[in-house]
Formats: structure tokens, C-alpha cells, sequence
């Protein structure tokens, strides 16, 4: 399909290609096992100017759009999901900067977010709020000039290796959801540290571990928007960062097509090649067809966002939703189509299928997308 | 540091295939690149650049295609990029082709370093670096598999050998050739694409250049090809296994028997 890409964003496409098949793939496998964070891709997709994409041109970035992110997480996806959440998570923890950072916050951090000289992470998660962010128990009380945060983060992404966290956490305890607001918090600030990091399923080349804050104090300037607009900050962030999630699950499920086209035409069985079984032509073109669908929707929607359309919380959940249930979907069916060796970590088909599942939990988890779709619905229909 | 970088686009496919009448390359409905040798050149380069300040030149003689491999070139971090072009360069064997590119960089003439790729993979001669440096009497070092140092007036780098490598040092300017062992060539930057795009090539031809007509092109081409053929492969070595006192046995009748 068409999708009628400016020429910059042809350049994205094919330079992402470039590096995936070329600096990425090839090592994809190893920082699955080892579970290391990877510096040495971290440093070319940098170099690469990729980290530029979702900042805007006064502050050192490209001043690229939705599009231009989901564009570049889909195609880093089709050769590690791992890799890519590294640099999609940056975006994530730039995105409330970006959206509602002043001048002097952005004058401060994006340049050096746009060079991927620092990588930035977003914490809202802790062990006892998950789906119900409203439930945090980590406090930012105001102390004069400064601000006193104490709790503990669970399950960040690029935790330990990011420069720039946003932080959400209650500055006012009395307050629920509204007494919610956002941070940036330095790497190395007295009182910030890190904890268990996880052993996990799937894309194992990120990191993901806790963040611990014990009267950790941070300047009262590194406070973002208003006290009480952390949730605001976090939903309108997210509405952002959700194509990007579901690039990432198109990436995956596209890269998991790729692997079980071409061992389709190559394996041998009943003196033919399994290509040539309905059985497996009829899995390939259904595992197509949804791949081009999630692509359809993740396009128009990031389209939509980037027209400057605000209201988009429905299609941006509509599209996770979808192209992450693609993903586990056809990644599974790839395994299958390479049989017994499918199963193997010798093959890459059974990566693709760890890496997929976590994009049906992460950035707000399938069921949670499909409350926001429902409730959307029947608000409009309320109307 | 000034850097002049030669790059020469080529045919995707190494089996490049060869017109029996003309006994020249065919290069028809073949996907043209930056010859793969030279992208470790263009990488040093930038490299240079990045370490020591200055700019980055890259140079190609060729049609009016091969504009597309100094974009290349400049999505990599080349500064500049002079393409010579001209239907009177048309046809020129490594000795006119190095002579068209050495008036090419003396009209550059502020350089320190020229680098060529260690051989182009169609002709596969590796005459055109050692070419260049002759016409242009600069010294000249082939096969450079790392820069040692770099210091005002000279230079040290490491060259590869068969044997293992030497270590040579050098006044400038100086042309090497590289070889592929002495980086890993990154992939472009976004801005880096951007640049290219837009960037301007500058074209000379034969009236912008100081040459003698007769040198260039086919007439000034002394190579003659007589014939082209693929060398048979070399043969199978012989393995001799047993315990050492049977292969020493073995060795020595094989030795006597082929003196
Ligand atoms: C690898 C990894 C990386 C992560 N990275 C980050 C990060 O960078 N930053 C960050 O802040 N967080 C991050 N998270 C956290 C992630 O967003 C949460 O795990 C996710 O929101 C789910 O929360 P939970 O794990 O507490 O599950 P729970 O909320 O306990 O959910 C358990 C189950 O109950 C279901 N459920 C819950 N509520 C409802 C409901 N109302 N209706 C129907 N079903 C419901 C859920 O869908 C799920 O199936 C990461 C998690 C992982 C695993
Ligand atoms: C962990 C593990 C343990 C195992 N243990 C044993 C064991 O103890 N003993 C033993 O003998 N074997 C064992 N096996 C082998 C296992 O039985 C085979 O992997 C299985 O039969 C599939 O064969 P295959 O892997 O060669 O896949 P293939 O036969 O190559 O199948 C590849 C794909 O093509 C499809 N396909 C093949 N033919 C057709 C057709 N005619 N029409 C439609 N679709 C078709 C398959 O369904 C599959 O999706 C084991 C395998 C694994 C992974």
C-alpha cells in the first residue's frame, strides 16, 4: 500500500531499514540473551539523528511528528522490539517535556535528548498501580524552592540508563487524581536510585527496573506544567505515545511475516514446499492483511494528531489495541509455520513472539484500551 | 585537515558482466553504488574531519549519474563533492583517469590527505590511487589499515602487508589507499540526507581543468585489452595427514618428487 510519504519521511523509512537490517539485526539475538542494554545501537540510531525526530526545530530536534516516530519505532521493531522500546521510551519520557515543558525546561533538556546524548524515561507505575495510575502512592511534597519526592517507580523502561526521567507523583495527597503532578527528575540527583531491575519474557535488550526516591529533592523549576496537571500531562502523553507503541507491535508482527514468508518458501515437506499448502497460504494472507490493516490505522491516526487534532484518545487506544493483538497474533501463527523449528532460539520466529506480548500490557494494557474506546462511545452517543 | 576523498560508483553486482565484442563492462539495468572499498575512505575521512577539524572533498570522475554517489557521499558526512565530467573523459583506461582526477584535485589545491578506496570492485586494478599520487608527485601509501598519528606536516599510519604490516611515516600531503579493516563505515544521518539533497555539485569539465586533450579519454588510454577471461580457480591444495614422522616422510617425497 501507498501511504503517499512526504520525502522526509521516505528518508526515515528507508534509513531506519538501513540501520535495522544492517546494524541491528545482527545483533539482536545477543542482547536477547545477555539482557545488556544496548550502547553500541543505542549510539548509531543517535548518530543517526533519529533521536531528533519528536523534538521540535527551536530546540535542536527535526520537529517531526506522530507519523514520523511511528514510521521510524516500526521499522527498528522489524529487526529487534527490544531495541526499539529503547528508543521509543525516550520519546515517551520527552513527550511531557515537549507538550508541556516552558522554555527554560526545554531550552535545558531537549537538545541534548535530540543528539540521543541522554535518553529519557517516563515513570508512572508502581507496584500497587498499574491499570489504576490514580493510585500512586509516590508523594512530591513542596518545601519551599524544592519539591521532596519519596516512593518507589516499578517496571520503567530505560530505568538506570535514561539521564531524564518524568516523573508523576501526588503533591497532594488530599487531592486523588487532581492532586497528581509531573516531574523532570535528573539522573544523580541526591536520592534518586535504582532498584530490582526485571528478568523478562520479551524485549529483553531494554531495561526495565524500579526507581527509588528517598527525600529526593528537586528544584521547583523542574516542575512541569501545573501542580495537579500530572494526570492531564500523562493522559495527553500517552494519546501520543500509543501510535507509537502500536508501531512498535507492527514492527514486530511485520518483521515475525518477513521470517515466515521466506521459511515457507525454503522448508520442504511432502516433496513440496509448505508455501505451496493452502493451510500455509491461507495463514500467510491472513497474517498480511491484519499487518496492513494495523499499518492503515496507526497511519491515519498519528495523520489525525499530527494535523494538530487533539481529540484522539479513542483512535490512539483503537490503533494499540489493534496492531498489538495483531502482533501476538500473527507472531504466534509465524512460530507455528516454522513448526519445531520455530520453536527454537536458534530461529528467529519465537523472539518475535516474546517480543510481541508485552505490547498487549504496556501504556495502558488491552482491556484498559478497550474501557477508553467504550467510554468514548457512549460519551458520544450521549451527546 | 583538508581531505580529498576519490570515490568511484560502481555496479551493485561484483559479477559484473562483460560485452565479448567491445570486451568492455556491461553496466545496463545494473543498480549503480558508492564502490564498497571506497565507503571505508569516505568513513576515514569524515572520521579525520571529526578529530581535527576542516573538510571533507569527495571526487569522482564519471556521467552525469554519478552525481548520486557524491550525494551519498555528503549523506555521510562529506562537505563537498566535484564531480569531473565530460564526454572527452569518456572511455579512459587508470593512467587517464588518474591523470583527469589529479588536475581535478589540483584545481581543489588546498589539501593535506588524499584517500582512495584500496581497489574499485568492477576493474578491480588498484592502479588509480598509486595513479593520482604519481601525477600529482605526492608520496603515496597503499593498503592503510589504520592512522597511527596525525601531527601538523606528517603523518604515520599503519599499512597491511602479506606478511603482517609496516609502519610508515610520512610529510604531507600524502595519498593513501585503505583497506577495509581500518573502520567500520556508519550509516547516514537524517540531516546528513537532508544535506544531500539539497546539496550542489560542482561539475568541471575539460575547459575548467589544466589538461593536455590528448591524455584524456580513449585516445589517452595506453592500456590495450587484448583479451578478457576468468582465471581458472586455483586448484585444491593437497593435505597431508598423519602422524608427524609419516607427514614429514610424505612432505619430503613430494618436495623431491616436484623439484
Ligand atoms: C516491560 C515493561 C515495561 C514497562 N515500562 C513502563 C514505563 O516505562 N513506565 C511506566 O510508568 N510503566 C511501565 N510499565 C508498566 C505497565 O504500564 C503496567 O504493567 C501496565 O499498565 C499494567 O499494570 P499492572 O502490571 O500493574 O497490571 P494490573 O493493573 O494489575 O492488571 C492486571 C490485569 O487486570 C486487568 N485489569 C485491570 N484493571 C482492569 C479493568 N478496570 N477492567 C478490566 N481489566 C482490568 C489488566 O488488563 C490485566 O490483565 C512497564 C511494564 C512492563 C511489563
Ligand atoms: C520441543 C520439541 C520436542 C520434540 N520432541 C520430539 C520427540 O521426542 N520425538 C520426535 O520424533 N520428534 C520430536 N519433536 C519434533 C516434532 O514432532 C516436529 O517438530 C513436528 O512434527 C513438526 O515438524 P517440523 O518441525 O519438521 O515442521 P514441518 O513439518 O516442517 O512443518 C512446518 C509447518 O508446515 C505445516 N505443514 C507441514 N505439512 C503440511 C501440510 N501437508 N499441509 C498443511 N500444513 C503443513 C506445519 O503444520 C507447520 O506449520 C519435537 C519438537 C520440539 C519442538
Amino acid at each position: 500500500m501507498d501511504y503517499l510519504f512526504t520525502e522526509e519521511q521516505k528518508m526515515i523509512r528507508d534509513l531506519c531499514r538501513q540501520i535495522a537490517r544492517e546494524k541491528i539485526a545482527p545483533i539482536a539475538a545477543e542482547y536477547d540473551r545477555s539482557e545488556k542494554f544496548p550502547h553500541e545501537a543505542i549510539k548509531i540510531i543517535a548518530d543517526s539523528d533519529l533521536f531528533a525526530i519528536f523534538v521540535p526545530v527551536e530546540y535542536g530536534g527535526t520537529g517531526g511528528g506522530v507519523l514520523d516516530l511511528s514510521i521510524a519505532t516500526e521499522e527498528l521493531s522489524r529487526a529487534c522490539g527490544g531495541i526499539a522500546v529503547c528508543y521509543a521510551a525516550s520519546a515517551l519520557g520527552t513527550f511531557p517535556i515537549v507538550l508541556f515543558g516552558n522554555d527554560q525546561q526545554k531550552r535545558k533538556y531537549l537538545p541534548d535528548l535530540a543528539k540521543g546524548k541522554t535518553i529519557a524515561a517516563f515513570g508512572i507505575t508502581e507496584p500497587e498501580a498499574g491499570s489504576d495510575a490514580s493510585a500512586i502512592k509516590t508523594t512530591a511534597l513542596k518545601k519551599g524552592d524544592h519539591y521532596i519526592l519519596n516512593g518507589t517507580k516499578h517496571f520503567i523502561t530505560n530505568g538506570g540508563e535514561a539521564g531524564i526521567y518524568t516523573i508523576i507523583a501526588k503533591s497532594d495527597r488530599s487531592k486523588g487524581a487532581r492532586g497528581a503532578s509531573a516531574f523532570i527528575v535528573e539522573k544523580g540527583t541526591p536520592g534518586f536510585t535504582f532498584g530490582k531491575k526485571e528478568d523478562k519474557l520479551g524485549i529483553r535488550a531494554s531495561i526495565t527496573s524500579e526507581l527509588i526516591f528517598t527525600d529526593c529533592k528537586i528544584p521547583q523549576e523542574n516542575l512541569i506544567a501545573k501542580e495537579g496537571m500530572g494526570f492531564v500531562v500523562t493522559m495527553k502523553t500517552f494519546d501520543m505515545s500509543r501510535p507509537g507503541v502500536a508501531a512498535q507491535a507492527l514492527g514486530i508482527a511485520q518483521g515475525a511475516l518477513d521470517v515466515a514468508v521466506k521459511y515457507a518458501r525454503e522448508r520442504r515437506q511432502f516433496g513440496k514446499s509448505i508455501a505451496s499448502f493452502q493451510g500455509i497460504q491461507w495463514m500467510l494472507a491472513d497474517m498480511a492483511t491484519k499487518i496492513e490493516a494495523s499499518r492503515a490505522l496507526i497511519y491515519s491516526c498519528a495523520k489525525m494528531i499530527d494535523s494538530g487534532n487533539t481529540n484522539v484518545a479513542k483512535e490512539s487506544a483503537m490503533a494499540k489495541l489493534f496492531a498489538s493483538d495483531t502482533a501476538m497474533q500473527v507472531s504466534t501463527d509465524a512460530v507455528q509455520i516454522l513448526g519445531g523449528y520455530g520453536y527454537m532460539r536458534d530461529y528467529p520466529a519465537e523472539k518475535y513472539m516474546r517480543d510481541a506480548k508485552i505490547t498487549q500490557i504496556y501504556e495502558g494494557t488491552n482491556q484498559i484500551q478497550r474501557n477508553i474506546i467504550a467510554l468514548q462511545l457512549i460519551r458520544e452517543a450521549a451527546k | 585537515m583538508n581531505i580529498i576523498v576519490c570515490i568511484k560508483q560502481v555496479p551493485e553486482t561484483t559479477e559484473v558482466r562483460i560485452n565479448p565484442e567491445t570486451n568492455t563492462l556491461m553496466r545496463e539495468g545494473v543498480k549503480s553504488i558508492i564502490n564498497p572499498f571506497d565507503m571505508y575512505a569516505i568513513e576515514e575521512g569524515v572520521r579525520l574531519k571529526e578529530k581535527f577539524g576542516g573538510k571533507v572533498t569527495v571526487l569522482t570522475m564519471g556521467p552525469p549519474q554519478a552525481e548520486a554517489a557524491l550525494k551519498e557521499a555528503i549523506s555521510l558526512g562529506a562537505d563537498e563533492a566535484v564531480l569531473l565530467s565530460d564526454r572527452a573523459f569518456a572511455g579512459s583506461d587508470t593512467w587517464a583517469t588518474s591523470y583527469t582526477l589529479a588536475a581535478g584535485v589540483r584545481k581543489l589545491k588546498e589539501y593535506d590527505l588524499i584517500i582512495c578506496g584500496k581497489q574499485a570492485s568492477d576493474g578491480d586494478t588498484a592502479q588509480v590511487g598509486p595513479g593520482i599520487a604519481t601525477h600529482l608527485d605526492i608520496p603515496q601509501v597503499t593498503y592503510v589499515k589504520k592512522i597511527e598519528e596525525v601531527k601538523d606536516k606528517t603523518i604515520k599510519v599503519e599499512r597491511m602487508t602479506e606478511e603482517g604490516y609496516e609502519i610508515i611515516e610520512s610529510s604531507l600531503p600524502l595519498l593513501i589507499t585503505v583497506v577495509k579493516e581500518i573502520n567500520t563505515p556508519r550509516v547516514p544521518s537524517l540531516r546528513g540526507l537532508m544535506r544531500s539533497k539539497q546539496a550542489k555539485i560542482t561539475v568541471l569539465g575539460v575547459k575548467d581543468l589544466d589538461v593536455e586533450t590528448a591524455n584524456l579519454g580513449l585516445c589517452g588510454s595506453p592500456t590495450q585489452v587484448a583479451k578478457i577471461f576468468t582465471p581458472p580457480a586455483r586448484p585444491e591444495g593437497e593435505k597431508i595427514k598423519g602422524t608427524a614422522e609419516e607427514i614429514v616422510v610424505k612432505l619430503a617425497e613430494i618436495l623431491k618428487r616436484e623439484k
